[in-house]
């Protein structure tokens, strides 16, 4: 009866004790945290490759959608499928058949297009090895307490992903650069997603703490393209990436949904191939990671719960008067912008 | 015998035939042996000439072939780089404690000038080991001291205290006053200035009859309590490590700190935004040029040591918040609570832009009008009460404020309205969340403690001083970290071509090193923190280099693929002909052997 009593009033405690934590940090053990990045690129070009940018595409809208901003992407395409001569809808590329959604859209910001994106700018950019002239939006500023999420599609082997038809990287050098961001703590968790060929082999070799992985086929399968669209003439997505996205379609910024969800993704009776993920070196159980820990920003917030009394006074700046006693003012204008009258009185 | 009787048969012909036949098979004999010869020469040339071309091959060819395909490696203090794997960090503080009147008797007074010096050593993991050291100089107040001490309130006391002495950055000075002064409140046993100073009462024990050595021993607790709270705790400095040393989820308030504050950086960016989503209705004016000279200024000149800063403002117009705020009757206003906050930020952030040109942290700082149909708008604590402040922040990232202005102007105002915004109140609220975006902790003080209220400038000289620790040391385990990862790098990579500017960067960065770990056991704060800025520039310059991609890095099956076809026809005769002249020897050998049995 005593011990019964006891461990009620345990329990209890125990049940009060973690209620406190959950009023007083919120959030903040779930994941640690602060600020989320993505790396999405596409390694394929030409016109017959339009899915691979129709992937990438519409990857980059669901992480937007999810409130990741483009200061915080970094998105490396080829760029050549909107404006190509045989695209029969120019400056669009769609990702449904029946062209239900355009995912190029009017506010895309593609960071390294055409021939930027080869192996080295994408080792660059990950191990933070870059030029001192690259500007803020090429690099990734990530610190010690970002989440990445790092997606890569085109045509791969066994153990290699073929850039731009004349490059490959290797799963070595990848393991590699990812070490490197952990030896510099450019990451705190990173997800790897790859929709390619045999794109298990590519996380075979990582060996860092604290990555999780995600590919669409095994060692020796192929990835499968989804449905071919008849007005535009190619495969529009690869299967695995279509429902993906079909499941982050379900996503918004404060669902709950986990990583065991993901990885139910696109069974072998959709996909033909049978995705596969890794989790080995991840710490935390997969079961606990939210899915917008990776694919959304939701920022932590605290209330701002002191503030400081100022009490000196704002010295205005004194507008000297002028000499008629009125005063000042400057008058800004708009430089110009076009020599339209040069052009006019040509 | 046939050819004798051949012979002597024609001899009447004359010796001439015989002398033929001997001549001819003498020729025969001596073609043979000519041909003997020729072939033995001929053997030996070849022979020669074999050896000849594998040693200009052994001895000219790999030499020179290893000469070309070397790859420059300037030369490395890895000696030293090694050295610094195990850090082991002694951090001094120099702690004067001056007994006013009243607190020690004239005979312990004349024994009361000494100094005490006191270790504690934590070993935090098997490579990083910390020793703290405090020198504690005991001395009695001088009659200025005394003076300044009998001010009325505390705060006086410590203006005038201030007056009278400058202390350098890293020391303290803790004035102990007897139990029976005034100077404190009833239950305030320490008051902490705004400088480097602390005021200190004895407790009510220590009234009657006690040694010079049991006064020291109460005071010891205590003064080591003021310390925690004006220099560093052990729990800043391990929050500091963090680089080096990955801590378990232990302390959670401990690990909300590290999260929340910016690691440190060279510089940071400051961005202050106004957003009016509603510019029909209010036109807003805010003199942010003034009230950043006058409010934000002083606090960054302070923190110069530590960072550069710079600032720039900007407006938004029609920038809404991602959350739509619910109206609350209770309170006729309206409402967003704690849960929609952290969706507020990310609509917003895509609008904000920032700084192309450098790549430092950017804190941002919103200051939000609602709109005319959504004022007023009051942030809700979770436990649903008004936030004073009307304020959240973000952690790395910047904070927002509500400014209501529904009161500004009546229902039959005119719109647009003009209004003013109030920047202290503003300025206020944001230098709070600087303060604690910076760093610097706002940790409630322990029972009995008072701390003075912020000076004009928002940052009291110690909490400078913590300030100054916590990133001496953070960057002393970054830099440490970077140039052990580099060297581990370029070693296991024996192909990457390491450029004389990266080495001198290395070497510089492990000579500041060493000069900012020995200042930190000086106890020269000011300078340790340069030295260890200077390490972390260095440091990360040389491990940032464009040119250390190993995209050089050429597995070993490559080297062969490409090698082979180059060499192995030209090392293939030559090769053979060596055996061959190794089988031609050893059978000779074996010959002379059967001969000589």
């Amino acid at each position: 009866m005593t011990l019964f009593t006891l461990l009620f009033l345990l329990s209890s405690c125990l049940l009060v004790y973690c209620i406190n934590i959950e009023d007083n940090v919120g959030q903040f053990f779930s994941s640690g945290h602060t600020n989320n990045w993505a790396v999405l690129v596409c390694t394929s070009r030409f016109w017959f490759n339009y899915r691979h940018v129709a992937n990438t595409l519409s990857v980059y809208r669901s992480v937007k959608r999810l409130g990741i901003p483009d200061s915080h992407i970094v998105l490396m395409l080829a760029d050549d499928m909107a404006c190509n001569h045989r695209n029969p809808k120019p400056a669009t590329v769609f990702s449904h058949k029946n062209m239900e959604l355009n995912v190029y859209g009017d506010d895309v910001e593609v960071d390294y297009r055409g021939y930027e994106v080869t192996v080295e700018n994408f080792l660059r950019v990950l191990t933070g090895r870059l030029p001192p002239s690259t500007p803020r939006s090429k690099r990734l500023l990530s610190d010690d307490r970002s989440n990445i999420l790092i997606y890569l599609t085109g045509h791969g082997g066994n153990g290699f992903l073929k850039f731009q038809d004349s490059e490959e990287i290797s799963n070595v050098e990848l393991a590699d650069a990812f070490e490197q961001m952990w030896q510099k703590r450019r990451y705190n968790e990173l997800l790897f997603i790859i929709d390619t060929c045999q794109g298990a082999s590519m996380y075979e070799r990582f060996y860092s703490p604290n990555l999780m992985a995600l590919a669409s086929s095994q060692v020796g399968e192929d990835s499968l393209s989804h449905q071919p669209d008849v007005g535009i003439g190619v495969h529009l997505m690869d299967r695995y990436t279509f429902y993906l996205l079909e499941f982050l379609e379900d996503i918004h910024p404060a669902s709950k949904t986990c990583m065991n969800d993901l990885f139910k993704v696109c069974p072998k009776s959709q996909c033909v191939s049978t995705p596969g993920h890794r989790t080995d070196l991840f710490l935390r159980d997969p079961g606990s990671v939210l899915v917008t820990d990776f694919f959304g920003s939701v920022r932590k917030v605290e209330i701002t719960m002191d503030s400081i009394n100022l009490t000196s006074v704002v010295s205005h700046r004194k507008e000297e008067p002028a000499a008629n006693g009125e005063l000042q003012k400057e008058v800004y204008s708009y430089s110009d912008q076009l020599p339209v009258s040069e052009i006019i009185h040509q | 015998m046939g050819r004798w009787s051949h012979s002597q048969l024609s001899m009447d012909e004359g010796h001439v035939t015989h002398g033929g036949t001997v001549t001819l098979s003498n020729a025969l004999c001596s073609h043979s042996q000519t041909e003997m010869a020729t072939t033995e020469v001929e053997r030996r040339r070849g022979q020669l000439a074999a050896l000849s071309i594998a040693a200009v091959v052994i001895i000219v060819g790999v030499p020179l072939w290893w000469r070309t395909t070397e790859t420059y490696r300037a030369w490395l203090p890895v000696s030293q780089i090694k050295e610094f794997a195990t850090l082991q960090l002694l951090l001094s503080v120099d702690v004067e404690v001056v007994f006013s009147r009243g607190t020690v008797s004239p005979e312990q007074q004349k024994k009361v000038p000494m100094t005490q010096t006191q270790d504690e050593e934590h070993r935090v993991d098997e490579n990083t080991a910390l020793k703290y050291r405090y020198e504690i100089r005991y001395r009695t107040a001088t009659i200025m001291e005394e003076d300044a001490l009998k001010q009325p309130t505390a705060s006086d006391a410590d203006l005038s205290l201030h007056a009278l002495s400058e202390n350098p950055c890293g020391s303290l000075v803790v004035y102990v006053i007897p139990e029976s002064s005034s100077l404190l409140s009833e239950d305030v046993d320490v008051y902490i200035g705004q400088k480097r100073t602390a005021i200190l009462r004895l407790g009510a024990q220590m009234r009657v009859g006690r040694t010079l050595e049991q006064l020291l021993a109460h005071l010891e607790p205590r003064i080591k309590k003021i310390l925690h709270m004006m220099s560093f705790s052990h729990t800043d400095i391990t929050a500091a490590l963090s680089d080096r040393v990955r801590l378990a989820p232990g302390n959670r308030e401990n690990i909300v700190d590290s999260m929340r504050a910016f690691k440190s950086s060279p510089g940071y960016e400051i961005t202050f935004s106004l957003l009016n989503p509603d510019p029909k209705s209010h036109r807003l004016h805010w003199d942010i040029e003034s009230a950043v000279e006058t409010y934000v200024q002083p606090l960054l000149t302070k923190l110069a040591p530590i960072a550069n800063f710079s600032i720039d403002s900007q407006t938004l117009y029609y920038a809404m918040l991602g959350v739509n705020p619910r109206f609350d009757i209770s309170r006729s206003s309206y409402t967003l609570n704690a849960e929609s906050l952290a969706h507020v930020i990310n609509p917003v952030e895509a609008r904000l832009g920032s700084n192309a040109a450098s790549s430092n942290p950017v804190l941002n700082f919103l200051l939000y009008v609602p709109d005319a149909l959504h004022s007023p708008l009051h942030i809700l604590d979770r436990k649903k009460q008004a936030v004073h402040s009307n304020a959240f922040h973000s952690p790395r990232w910047g904070g927002i404020m509500v400014y209501n202005v529904n009161d500004v102007y009546g229902p039959e105002a005119v719109l647009p309205v003009d209004i003013n915004i109030n920047m202290a109140k503003v300025m206020g609220v944001f230098l709070a969340q600087l303060r604690l975006l910076l760093g610097v902790q706002s940790s409630s003080p322990p029972p009995g403690f008072v701390v003075a209220s912020c000076s004009s400038t928002g940052l009291a000289d110690w909490e400078l001083d913590r300030l100054m620790w916590s990133r001496s040391v953070e960057n002393v385990a970054t830099a440490t970290t970077t140039i052990t990862s580099l060297a581990q790098l370029l070693d296991q990579i024996g192909n990457i071509v390491i450029n004389d500017n990266i080495a001198e960067q290395v070497s510089s960065a492990v000579t500041s090193l060493q000069l900012a770990v020995a200042e930190l056991e000086a106890g020269n704060l000011g300078f340790a923190l340069q030295y260890s800025k200077e390490a972390i520039l260095a440091s990360e310059r040389a491990f940032f280099d464009p040119s250390l991609l190993h995209l050089l890095y050429f597995p070993d099956d490559q080297k062969f693929a490409i090698y082979i076809p180059l060499f192995l026809p030209m090392c293939v005769p030559i090769l053979l002909s060596l055996i061959k002249i190794a089988s031609d020897a050893r059978q000779k050998r074996r010959e002379k052997q059967a001969k000589k049995d």
